[in-house]
C-alpha cells in the first residue's frame, strides 16, 4: 500500500518535474559546465580552461559598462513604475464614471506585443518628425535624437519601460487594494486620519505582500529586458543602451563566443538569486501577511 | 443660547434627515435628539436604516437632505475627521498590521498628542479593559473578545464626547455578549459621553440603554424609555418586536362584547394587543381559549392556542400546564390591553377601557407584567 502511494506521488509529480528539469535545472547546470570551457570552434572541441572565462570577464569593459548599466536601468524604473502603480491603483479603485475603460487603457501596454510595442515608440522618438519631436517643435526647440545620443538613450528606453510595467503592476495593487476591508479607511478616517496619513499608516503598509512581489519581479524583468533594446537601438550607441542580458544575446549567438556568453550567464543567475534573497530578507521584517 | 452639552457629553440632533440611493429610500424624515450623556439605542430588524443612520451621524455617509447637528454645531457636510467622535464597527476594524498598543492610539498620534500623554492615557485605558498583557500582539493573535475590547480601547482613549457603536456585540458568543452589555454600560456610565449605539437585539437595547429609537423601513416608529416602549408601545409593529414571545395581536371582536363596546366608543376598527405574561386563567370568563399545543420551557410554559379565531400564546407557570384540546378560561387587567387603530398600527387611548371591560362581565384579573422575561435572541 505504502509502495503504491509513492509511486503515485512521482507519478503526479513527474509532468512538472520533466519540463522544470528540462528546461531549468538541466540548463542551468550545463551553463555552468560550459563557463569553465573554452568555445568550441570548427574542428576545435571545448577544451577545460578553469577560471579563465572568468577573468577575462573581470577584465572585460563591456561588461562593466552593461552592469553598470543595468544597475542605473532598475533603479530608475523599479521606484517609478512601483510608485506609478500604485497611484493608478488607487485611482482606479474609487468610483467614477468610466472606471472600466480607464482601467483598461492602463493595462493596455501590457496586453500589446512587444514588437508592437517598441515600433510605436520608435516613431515617437524618431528624430525630426516623431511626435516628440513634433510636439517639442511647436515650442520652438529644435530637432533631438533621443536614442541616439550616448547621453539619453538608456533614459529613452527607460520611459518605453516604466510605460509599459506600470499597468502590470496596477493589476496586482488592484487586486490587493480590493481585499482591504472598507472599513479600515473608515475607522482610521474616524480617528482623524487624512487621505495622505490612511495612505502611509493603512493602505501602504498592508500593500507590502504586493510590494514584495511585484518587486522581485520588477528587479527580474530588468535584467531580463532584451526586446526594447532589439528594437530601439540596438544597444548603441557604444553599448549606452545595452544591458546584460543584451549583451549575453550579442556574446552568445552573433559572435557566438558560447563560453563566454555562459560565463556572462553565471554571474546573471547568482545576482539575480542574490537580489531575490536579499529582498526577502530585507522586506520580510517589513510586511505584514494576512 | 441654549445648552448642548455637558462637560463630557454633546447631543445629537437629527431633522429631517433622508437618505436615497437611485430609487431606493433608505432613510425618510428622521427627526430625533439623542440627548448629550445618554444611552441611545438604534433599534430595528434588518435593512431598517439604522445602521446608514449612524453612518450619517459618523460622516462616512452624507444625508441626501436634512441636517445633523451634534453638539448644536451642523456638521451634515463635516468629513468624518472633523467631527470628533469614535466609533465601534461591527467587524472591530482593527488594523491587521499594528500591535495592540499602536490600534488603541492611532488616533491620538494622527492628532498628534505627545507621547508621554500618549503613553499615560494607553496604560489608564488598557488597565480599565483588562488588556495589559497584549499590547504587543497583533490583532489576529487575539480572541474575539480581546478584539472588541481593543476596539473599545480605540473608541475611548480620545475620550470623545460621542461614540458610537454599530452592533459591536454581535460577534460574540451568548454569555461574553451579557458580561460586555454590562461593561458597556458602566463603561459610558463611568466616562459620560454620548453613546449612539445600533442594535437588531432587542434584549442589548433594553438593559443598556436610556432611550431606545425603533426603526423600521426607513423610519422612526418609536422614541421612548426601554420601560414605556415595553408598556406603551405606539404602534403594532413597535409591539410585536418587542417581548419574547412577541405581544398578542388581534381583530378586537375576538373579545366579544367588550371589544364591540370598545371599537363603538373609538369609533373605528380596533386591533387589541395582550402580551402574553399579562394573560391568566380565570376561574369563569366569557373568553376561552382552545388550547393547541404547550411549549414548556422550565420556569414557565408557553400556551398556544385559540381565542375565536385568532391565534394566542399565553404564559403560564410551568409547573401545571394545561392540557392540549382544553378550553380555558382567560383574564386579563385592563391596564394590559393595549389598542390599536386597525388600519395605521397606532395606538389609540380610550379612556374608559375598565369601564367596559367589567360592564360585560370580563373578570379583572391582576396585573400580569412583571418584570419582562426576555430571552436573548441566539444567532
Amino acid at each position: 500500500m505504502t509502495r503504491r502511494d509513492w509511486i503515485h506521488g512521482w507519478l503526479l509529480v513527474l509532468p512538472a518535474m520533466a519540463f522544470l528539469v528540462l528546461f531549468t535545472h538541466l540548463p542551468a547546470i550545463t551553463t555552468i559546465w560550459n563557463s569553465f570551457f573554452s568555445t568550441p570552434r570548427g574542428r576545435r572541441p571545448a577544451m577545460f580552461v578553469g577560471l579563465d572565462n572568468y577573468e577575462r570577464l573581470l577584465n572585460d569593459p563591456i561588461f562593466w559598462k552593461v552592469l553598470t548599466n543595468n544597475l542605473w536601468f532598475a533603479l530608475g524604473t523599479i521606484p517609478t513604475s512601483i510608485a506609478l502603480a500604485i497611484a493608478m491603483a488607487l485611482f482606479v479603485n474609487r468610483r467614477f464614471m468610466g472606471r472600466g475603460f480607464v482601467r483598461m487603457a492602463y493595462f493596455t501596454p501590457t496586453v500589446l506585443p512587444l514588437i508592437a510595442v517598441a515600433n510605436i515608440w520608435l516613431f515617437f522618438y524618431t528624430p525630426g518628425f516623431g511626435l516628440i519631436d513634433q510636439v517639442i517643435g511647436l515650442f520652438g526647440y529644435g530637432q533631438t535624437n533621443l536614442l541616439g545620443e550616448p547621453d539619453t538613450a538608456l533614459a529613452a528606453i527607460m520611459v518605453v519601460t516604466i510605460w509599459k510595467e506600470a499597468g502590470f503592476f496596477m493589476i496586482f495593487y488592484l487586486a490587493a487594494l480590493q481585499t482591504i476591508p472598507p472599513q479600515l479607511t473608515e475607522a482610521a478616517r474616524i480617528e482623524g486620519a487624512n487621505g495622505w496619513t490612511i495612505f502611509r499608516r493603512i493602505t501602504f503598509p498592508l500593500l507590502m505582500p504586493t510590494t514584495l512581489f511585484v518587486s522581485v519581479n520588477a528587479v527580474i524583468n530588468s535584467f531580463r529586458l532584451v526586446d526594447h533594446i532589439f528594437i530601439l537601438t540596438g544597444g548603441g550607441p557604444d553599448n549606452a543602451s545595452s544591458l546584460l542580458l543584451f549583451y549575453i544575446y550579442e556574446t552568445s549567438f552573433r559572435f557566438w563566443d558560447t563560453a563566454y556568453g555562459a560565463t556572462l550567464t553565471v554571474v546573471m543567475l547568482a545576482l539575480l538569486c542574490l537580489l531575490a534573497i536579499g529582498q526577502f530578507f530585507f522586506f520580510d521584517r517589513k510586511v505584514h501577511y494576512k | 443660547m441654549t445648552h448642548h452639552g455637558t462637560e463630557t457629553g454633546r447631543d445629537i440632533h437629527l431633522a429631517k434627515v433622508s437618505k436615497h440611493w437611485d430609487k431606493t429610500t433608505a432613510l425618510s424624515d428622521i427627526n430625533i435628539t439623542i440627548p448629550a450623556g445618554s444611552f441611545t439605542a438604534l433599534l430595528g430588524p434588518s435593512g431598517c436604516g439604522k445602521s446608514t443612520l449612524l453612518r450619517i451621524v459618523a460622516g462616512l455617509e452624507t444625508a441626501s437632505s436634512g441636517q445633523v447637528l451634534i453638539g448644536g454645531k451642523d456638521v451634515t457636510i463635516a468629513p468624518a475627521d472633523q467631527r470628533d467622535l469614535s466609533m465601534v464597527f461591527q467587524s472591530y476594524a482593527l488594523f491587521p498590521h499594528l500591535d495592540v498598543a499602536e490600534n488603541i492610539i492611532f488616533g491620538l498620534k494622527t492628532r498628534r498628542v505627545p507621547r508621554k500623554e500618549r503613553q499615560d492615557r494607553l496604560a489608564r485605558v488598557t488597565a480599565l479593559l483588562g488588556l495589559e498583557d497584549y499590547l504587543s500582539r497583533k490583532p489576529a493573535q487575539l480572541s474575539g473578545g480581546q478584539q472588541q475590547r481593543v476596539a473599545l480601547g480605540r473608541a475611548v482613549i480620545a475620550e470623545r464626547s460621542v461614540c458610537l457603536m454599530d452592533e459591536p456585540l454581535s460577534n460574540l458568543d451568548a454569555k461574553l455578549r451579557q458580561t460586555m452589555r454590562t461593561e458597556l454600560r458602566a463603561l459610558q456610565k463611568e466616562l459620560g459621553f454620548t453613546m449612539l449605539y445600533v442594535t437588531h437585539d432587542q434584549v442589548e437595547a433594553i438593559t443598556m440603554a436610556d432611550q431606545v429609537v425603533l426603526m423600521n423601513e426607513g423610519r422612526v416608529e418609536q422614541v421612548a424609555t426601554p420601560h414605556d416602549l415595553y408598556e406603551k408601545p405606539a404602534t403594532t409593529f413597535a409591539a410585536r418586536f418587542i417581548g419574547t414571545p412577541p405581544m398578542n395581536l388581534f381583530p378586537a371582536e375576538e373579545l366579544r362584547e367588550a371589544g364591540v363596546a370598545l371599537e363603538r366608543s373609538a369609533g373605528r376598527e380596533l386591533t387589541a394587543g395582550l402580551r402574553p405574561e399579562a394573560l391568566h386563567i380565570a376561574e369563569d370568563s366569557p373568553l376561552h381559549l382552545a388550547v393547541t399545543g404547550i411549549e414548556y420551557l422550565g420556569a414557565d410554559a408557553l400556551v398556544h392556542g385559540r381565542l375565536g379565531l385568532a391565534p394566542l400564546i399565553l404564559r403560564v407557570p410551568g409547573q401545571h400546564p394545561p392540557t392540549v384540546g382544553s378550553k380555558i378560561p382567560l383574564a386579563f387587567a385592563a391596564q394590559d390591553l393595549h389598542l390599536f387603530d386597525a388600519s395605521t398600527g397606532k395606538r389609540v387611548a380610550l379612556p374608559d377601557v375598565a369601564s367596559s371591560l367589567s360592564r360585560v362581565g370580563l373578570p379583572a384579573g391582576s396585573t400580569g407584567a412583571p418584570a419582562p422575561s426576555l430571552q436573548t435572541e441566539d444567532h
